[in-house]
């Protein structure tokens, strides 16, 4: 019962801090989009990818992923400025399981990042760049889920294990940067060369794009299962490694 | 010197042990090679408001997060409302409110946010909630600001929010740390008043730590001096006073004070202790009017010219000098101790 009422707490913070943060969720939106209109337009004329999809179509997956994996590693680095800013301390001292903590401030966090994405989705949607019924958006959905939880709790692993805010570029450069381009987000993974291909194949977020390429009707390259089953090994691996760091950081 | 018995380190008296709320055994702490606390003996009463005073650095945050579980100890034990602080952490937890020394608000919530976010933390339901809501942020005098973020809250304000805050739970024992550290003049008297407040309307056993004397003796009913993480003194602030004896006589010397000079001093009837620092120089003596002439003497001799003296009661940085052999105030200037230390006419024991 104490558990729940924590989760809800943290996720209900989460979420009031989101409402008023306008400018950081045009900012946090603008970059995918970006990607999505610049480079969906810039490469468009010239990409067909097997004679019927267009570039724009191709990356729309991609996009609603990107979005999801920027948003979602941030929001569980974000448990770095609770500690520089010392509230976390006001959380770890109350008496209240550091694991319903760690669930609750990742809810919060999965559900708006989820929203940014299906704000995506919707746009894709809107324009005839993916086609979904109502099988494909409970698919999407899961994928999306999977995708955001895993990248969340990856975040709040960093955030625990992290000092302060300056290792965030670093994250975004060795991280979060190669994750998204290494992911089959940009380009299909059909015909790569061998060491590309092998980087691409560990990269988790490979299975999420290409899961939600299936939902929407796209080209995917994996069954779909698979990519549901790698997927979901790897959320409960990254919730493990969250739960587990978080636990023994000190405020 | 002849008045090491006064200063004998304030543990091991147990007399207090029958209605303890707080009660702490033979508790250390390591970081590294570091010993923050060593052997610290203490018992804190129901309802007292306790002081902890000592120099940033002696040990007082350690101590304090230690009682409130945030911090193992690396030995001893100590226990709050009769649960173990190392191993029944919620239960302690649940019975303690703690103000920490840095700012730990939401900035990006409200007044009243932070103050329901804690309450649900503390589980309690959304009607308890509102009323303790009410009565809290109207105890810091903070109703019309409840609604704004407190963001946009002065350094005073957010201080009130949190003691409001730590009080949400309506804790048994409520710690704060250096609860007006940077704060000016009027605002710390406010605070202190909010302080005096609740001890008054709740009867709760508070502990503060500070390194102002004034606060101190203007709040707690008893102190602890705290010093290189050993407790040096205990008893209540004239208790403390009264150890000293007498009257404090300050020279001040408009020439250069030789090191004789302060060594016939202290040669001199009813001297029981002489410091010295940037041409002041402080004593320690059982009568200061019959001292002052006998002191203008001994200056004369000496070719020392005193510019001014004043003779009044030993206040409590008077007795952190004498205890530890140097200013409270000048801890953070680095060095001055070291000066200090070989003027020190009494060693403290280990």
């Amino acid at each position: 019962m104490s558990f729940a009422v924590t989760v809800h707490t943290l996720w209900l913070r989460e979420l009031t801090r989101f409402r008023r943060s306008k400018s950081r969720l045009i900012g946090s939106m603008a970059m995918p989009a970006i990607f999505l209109i610049f480079l969906g337009s810039g490469f468009g004329s010239f990409f067909r990818y097997r004679s019927n999809v267009s570039y724009m179509e191709f990356i729309g997956p991609g996009i609603v992923s990107m979005s999801l994996l920027f948003s979602s590693m941030f929001g569980g680095l974000n448990v770095l400025w609770d500690k520089q800013f010392g509230f976390l301390k006001e959380i770890l001292v109350a008496p209240v399981s550091r694991i319903a903590i760690m669930a609750g401030i990742a809810m919060g966090h999965v559900t708006t990042s989820m929203g940014k994405g299906l704000i995506f989705l919707a746009a894709l949607y809107a324009g005839h760049l993916i086609r979904l019924d109502a099988t494909g958006l409970v698919v999407t959905l899961i994928f999306m889920f999977l995708i955001s939880a895993s990248f969340v709790s990856l975040g709040i692993a960093l955030a625990s294990v992290m000092d302060d805010p300056h290792g965030f570029p670093l994250v975004m450069n060795f991280l979060i940067m190669p994750v998204f381009f290494l992911s089959g987000a940009l380009y299909p993974l059909e015909g790569l060369p061998g060491w590309l291909k092998m980087l691409t194949y560990i990269n988790p977020l490979t299975y999420g794009v290409d899961g939600i390429r299936f939902a929407v009707g796209g080209p995917s390259h994996f069954s779909p299962v698979s990519d549901f089953l790698i997927l979901m090994v790897f959320w409960i691996g990254a919730t493990l490694a969250g739960a587990f760091m978080f636990r023994r950081m000190s405020a | 010197m002849g008045s090491e018995g006064e200063f004998s380190i304030g543990s091991g008296q147990g007399r207090r042990a029958v209605s303890a709320i707080i009660s702490i055994k033979g508790l250390g702490k390591d970081f590294g090679n570091l010993k923050a606390l060593h052997d610290i003996d203490l018992e804190i009463e129901k309802g007292e408001l306790f002081g902890l005073l000592g120099p940033n650095g002696a040990g007082k945050t350690t101590l304090i997060s230690i009682l409130g579980t945030m911090l193992p100890a690396s030995r001893g034990a100590a226990s709050v409302c009769g649960h173990d602080v190392g191993s029944k952490e919620d239960a302690v937890r649940r019975s303690i409110g703690i103000v920490f020394q840095e700012p730990t608000l939401d900035d990006e919530l409200t007044g009243e946010e932070n103050l329901d976010f804690h309450g649900r933390l503390y589980g309690m339901n959304a009607s308890m909630r509102g009323s303790r809501i009410e009565e809290v942020l109207d105890l810091v005098d903070l109703e019309d600001r409840r609604r704004d973020l407190v963001k946009t809250y002065s350094g005073g304000m957010r201080r009130r929010l949190e003691i409001a805050r730590g009080l949400m739970h309506r804790p048994q024992v409520l710690f704060l740390d250096e609860p007006t550290l940077g704060l000016d003049p009027q605002t710390r008297r406010k605070i202190w008043n909010y302080i005096r407040g609740l001890k008054d309307s709740y009867g709760m056993t508070i502990i503060l730590t500070t390194h102002y004397m004034d606060e101190a003796e203007q709040l707690c009913s008893r102190i602890a001096i705290i010093d290189r993480g050993e407790i040096v003194a205990e008893d209540t602030p004239d208790g403390l006073k009264s150890r000293l004896g007498g009257d404090v006589v300050v020279l001040g010397a408009a020439t250069e004070v030789p090191q004789a000079f302060l060594q016939a001093l202290r040669e001199l009837p009813a001297v029981s202790n002489v410091e010295s620092q940037d041409g002041r120089v402080v004593l320690a003596v059982t009568s200061g009017e019959s001292l002052v002439p006998r002191a203008f003497e001994t200056a004369h001799r000496f070719g020392v010219s005193i510019a001014e003296v004043s003779v009044r009661k030993p206040n409590l940085e008077d007795v952190f000098i004498r205890l530890t052999g140097r200013e409270i105030r000048n801890e953070t200037a680095g060095g001055i101790k070291d000066r200090f230390r070989i003027y020190r006419g009494w060693e403290r024991k280990r």
